[in-house]
């Protein structure tokens, strides 16, 4: 057992974790890298749609800026996001597309005149501007009032992931590939990196580090029908879990996609929709427009998600021998549109179900997609209860997203908070009490206790079969903790998940083998991901009101009289078979943005009692202001630029500013 | 898209090795295996790892044919498994690891730790022009049919298809092949790139690089994104010699 010793460890090699990666190494730090897969195989490489950055470009993104990206995300996330982050978010976003542009991501690029779009159903021809030629194009996402999505055709977390992982390359950091992060090591409430576990070799190292990255990604596998990678088991918030200490916010939050192909789950991009394709039921019927007259394929994904399954409900779906869908008809976009800008559909479809999207509907029903619950960080990214410890990325609760996150604000977050709390790190890094001092007798103690887990597994009596568990779980998960809820189903969910969990304290394997062992790595990683599915399950039985993803039939209506709070769920004994809950409560005297409706989805909320006084608040001080520029008025309502770090701060240009 | 056929019986022989066990030698292994609607080597592979033997070594990540991850010799020709249906395919499937990549075990092969030492050595990365870079401000303006040709060669998924199928990659250790030569291609190309032609000729300017394309050009044609591999070989060839004769 070996410890290796460094500044920062990350623990992901997916956009985020690159992305942090860079900023410490550029602080002056040594980073090392942790990732189940080549960097490049991260998930963020399946991004297909877009990055939300309110550059405005695209005429149809005219008179976009930071206070309308900050609405739209509020909105999306229904009232659940932390307002501040949100600000700190969307400054940070065009200066990361910028920055993405000048490391060699070949955004696609506005071409100045006339050109067809469909619009609603309709071929519109706009015009684009002389200036905007050449700078970064932007598309058209649900839940955005502007077209503010910058892609790069639809291979865009391609295309990033490439250019970030090269940078990271450019910068020498080393990248530990085929290693998996099994256990943090904590001490007095300090985290001082992770005991790791090398797939190939089955060997066990402690990487001590003097601040632990996590940025492991998403827990889409808890589900059987994601459109997540296979390595997407949400391990990473699974050990912060198991430290006892650091808390994940809001695990109920789970969003699902509305454009999974039917029935592999795999995704086909938002900016299908947002190019102008349309959703229909098995008469050929566009029935969107029947239930959100506003936004209709476009409303938030939560929305459309819910409508899809209600209609499917009524009878309207297409009948298949693996059950009913509903149709995404692409074809009114052209050959040529689906050619050059949605490549990655057109190969997804004939590879995997033979379909040509130009001439033929694509099969599709809601699958889960993303995971807006994780680690429980601060503004800087950092736990609020084991210091040392950073979360960014899908894994983290940040709280950008609240309820639900808008298409293209997950790979923007990856980048965003990447750069930000990658300059945290630097800041913790840099401070001489934060100098790693922990006895080398505590850290053996974690690799003892890591290798008689294993060993446990390896050699022991347990008779339980770690897939028959799994897909129980998924089973669960997807019947009972999906995209409608009720309470009598998460209680019996709760029961059966615990149920699983102590088995899974049984669980054998056939193949003994100590190094590369598949059997070996689903049967640790089953037994945590109960604990998060309990997390998820748990979260959602108790939380009784409906708020963005999290969708109650028995708790229709959004309460923000009792339930405007963040959930925390902590693991406090091994021997638990339930995480502990706890409140943190949102405040409403403080949001630029007080609740309201969406624009979307229900109108029928339960205010809270603070609401109507803020509101006033904000359009008294809005009156007053009257006579200043938006960046005043923002700064009167909720000043946030303090909490960025120096150099992040600073205001973006468009070309509307050059006169 | 459901097809009625009755379900066929499939039969996969897959070569079986893992250098990290003693005593362990490469040798066929034979599973059977009931075709199912829509079954692809992704599904079939899981199954026989779940139902018949839990230490059959393979990779898959995205399994949606992006990420590049399961790369593997099928019926003796380099493809992505999770994007192959195996109706497709004849009911008898043998199944080998990438050549030329280091073996993990069984199906499994290396590909990151080969990459990396390429984008290394190839300095795969856009080499800025000077000065720290003001975020604030608006983009550089890029021609947008420019963006799309270095898009569509930065589509490169760095599968190690196009090195198992190389005839030159098999004799000589060093060579770049044809994922490193189509990089080379896209930063050539792009002009956020500081370097010219000269400095690509440092890095490719000899057998290990351009010279040593015999032209048989397998590549192309099992490139899963069908990158444009034969043109773009040539071309730079052509434009790497110039710069030789100067
Ligand atoms: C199909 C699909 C399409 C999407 N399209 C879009 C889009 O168009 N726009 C958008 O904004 N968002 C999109 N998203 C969401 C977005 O891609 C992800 O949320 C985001 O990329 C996650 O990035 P990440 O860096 O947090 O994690 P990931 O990219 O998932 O990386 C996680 C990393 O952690 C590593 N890891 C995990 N566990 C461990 C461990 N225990 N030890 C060591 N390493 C570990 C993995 O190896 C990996 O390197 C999409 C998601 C999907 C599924």
């Amino acid at each position: 057992m070996r410890i290796i010793y460094t500044d920062v460890l990350v623990i992901g090699g997916g956009l985020a974790g690159l992305r942090m990666a860079i900023a410490a190494r550029r602080r002056g730090h040594e980073a090392i890298i942790l990732s189940l897969v080549p960097a490049k195989r991260s998930h963020s490489k399946a991004a297909q749609g877009g990055m939300q950055a309110s550059l405005g470009n695209v005429i149809k993104g005219q008179g976009d800026s930071e206070d309308v990206h900050f609405e739209d995300t509020v909105r999306g996330g229904d009232w659940g996001a932390d307002q501040e982050v949100v600000r700190m978010f969307v400054n940070t976003a065009p200066k990361a597309v910028r920055e993405l542009a000048a490391w060699g991501v070949p955004w696609s690029r506005v071409r100045k005149g006339d050109r067809e779009v469909i619009i609603n159903g309709q071929k519109v021809t706009i015009t684009e501007r002389d200036a905007a030629h050449g700078l970064v194009a932007q598309r058209d996402f649900g839940g955005t009032k502007k077209w503010r999505t910058c892609y790069v055709a639809d291979g865009t977390g391609h295309a990033m992931i490439t250019a970030i992982a090269d940078q990271a390359i450019a910068a020498s950091i080393p990248v530990h590939e085929h290693n998996e992060a099994l256990a943090l090591i904590h001490d007095s409430g300090r985290c001082y990196g992770a005991v790791v576990r090398d797939l190939v070799s089955g060997e066990l190292t402690a990487y001590v580090a003097k601040a632990t990255a996590l940025a492991t990604g998403g827990a889409g596998r808890l589900y059987r029908v994601t459109t997540n990678a296979v390595i997407c088991e949400g391990i990473g918030q699974a050990i912060a879990l198991e430290t006892g200490v650091a808390t994940l916010g809001n695990m109920e939050a789970v969003q699902f996609h509305p454009t999974g192909i039917f029935p592999a789950g795999i995704l086909v991009t938002e900016g299908c929709r947002g190019d102008g394709g349309l959703l229909r039921d098995a008469d050929g019927h566009r029935f969107m427009p029947d239930y959100e007259p506003e936004k209709r394929e476009l409303a938030s994904r939560d929305v459309v998600s819910r409508r899809m399954e209600e209609h499917i409900a009524r009878g309207k779906g297409a009948k298949s021998r693996f059950g009913d869908h509903l149709w995404l008809d692409i074809t009114l976009l052209g050959e040529h549109h689906i050619r050059h800008n949605l490549r990655e559909v057109y190969e997804i479809c004939h590879y995997f179900l033979g379909v040509d999207p130009v001439k033929e509907w694509i099969p599709v029903r809601a699958a889960q997609h993303y995971t807006m619950g994780g680690v429980r960080t601060g503004p800087t990214g950092e736990s609020p209860n084991l210091k040392g410890l950073f979360a960014a990325g899908e894994a983290a609760c940040w709280d950008m997203h609240g309820f639900n996150r808008l298409g293209g604000n997950s790979v923007a977050e990856t980048v965003v908070a990447g750069m930000i709390v990658g300059e945290f790190i630097g800041d913790f890094c840099d401070r001489p009490e934060n100098d790693i001092n922990i006895p080398t007798a505590v850290v053996h103690d974690y690799l003892e206790r890591e290798q008689a887990r294993l060993s446990a597994l390896l050699t022991g009596r347990g008779t339980e079969d770690a897939v028959a568990l799994r897909v129980a779980m998924q089973e669960i998960m997807t019947a009972k903790v999906g995209i409608f809820r009720r309470g009598k189903d998460l209680e019996q969910a709760v029961d059966e998940l615990q149920q699983l969990l102590v088995r899974s304290r049984d669980i054998g394997v056939r193949y003994r083998a100590a190094g590369a062992n598949p059997e070996l790595v689903t049967a640790y990683r089953t037994q945590r991901m109960l604990k998060l599915a309990l997390t998820v399950a748990y979260g959602a039985l108790a939380r009784s009101e409906s708020r963005g993803a999290h969708y109650r039939e028995d708790f229709p209506r959004r309460n923000d009289a009792e339930w405007l709070k963040r959930t925390l769920a902590s693991w406090s004994n091994e021997s638990d078979t339930l995480p502990t809950l706890t409140y943190e409560a949102l405040d409403v005297r403080r949001m630029e943005l007080p609740p309201g409706w969406r624009g979307y989805g229900a109108r029928d909320h339960i205010h809270h009692p603070d609401t109507a006084t803020r509101e006033k608040e904000v359009e008294a001080l809005k009156a007053k202001l009257a006579s200043s520029d938006r960046f005043a008025v923002q700064q009167a309502l909720m000043p946030y630029e303090q909490l960025l770090p120096p150099r992040l701060r600073g205001r973006n240009e468009r070309i509307d500013d050059r006169s | 898209m459901t097809d009625q056929t009755a379900h066929r019986k499939l039969s996969f022989r897959i070569l079986r090795y893992n250098p990290q066990e003693n005593g362990s030698t490469p040798r066929l292994q034979r599973y059977e295996l009931e075709e199912a609607d829509g079954m692809t080597l992704f599904i079939a592979l899981n199954e026989i790892r779940e139902q018949q033997d839990p230490s059959l070594q393979f990779d898959f990540v995205c399994r949606a044919g992006i990420c590049g991850s399961c790369g593997m010799m099928i019926n003796g020709r380099p493809g992505l498994a999770c994007r192959t249906l195996t109706r497709n395919l004849p009911p008898e499937i043998t199944l080998a690891p990438l050549p030329i990549f280091e073996l993990i075990g069984d199906l499994s092969v290396n590909t990151g730790r080969w990459m990396r030492d390429l984008g290394e050595r190839l300095e795969t990365w856009v080499h800025m022009k000077a000065g720290e870079l003001d975020l604030g401000h608006i983009e550089e303006t890029m021609d947008p049919d420019l963006a799309e040709q270095i898009y569509l060669l930065d589509r490169c998924i760095e599968c190690g298809c196009c090195v198992a199928a190389c005839g030159t990659a098999r004799m000589r250790e060093d060579f770049v092949g044809a994922v490193g030569l189509s990089k080379i291609a896209r930063f050539r190309l792009d002009p956020r790139d500081a370097r010219t032609d000269a400095d690509y000729y440092e890095l490719i300017g000899d057998d290990d690089g351009v010279f040593g394309c015999m032209s048989l050009l397998a590549c192309h044609d099992v490139c899963p994104k069908n990158l444009p591999l034969k043109t773009q070989i040539a071309f730079l060839r052509r434009k790497i010699a110039a710069v030789g004769i100067k």
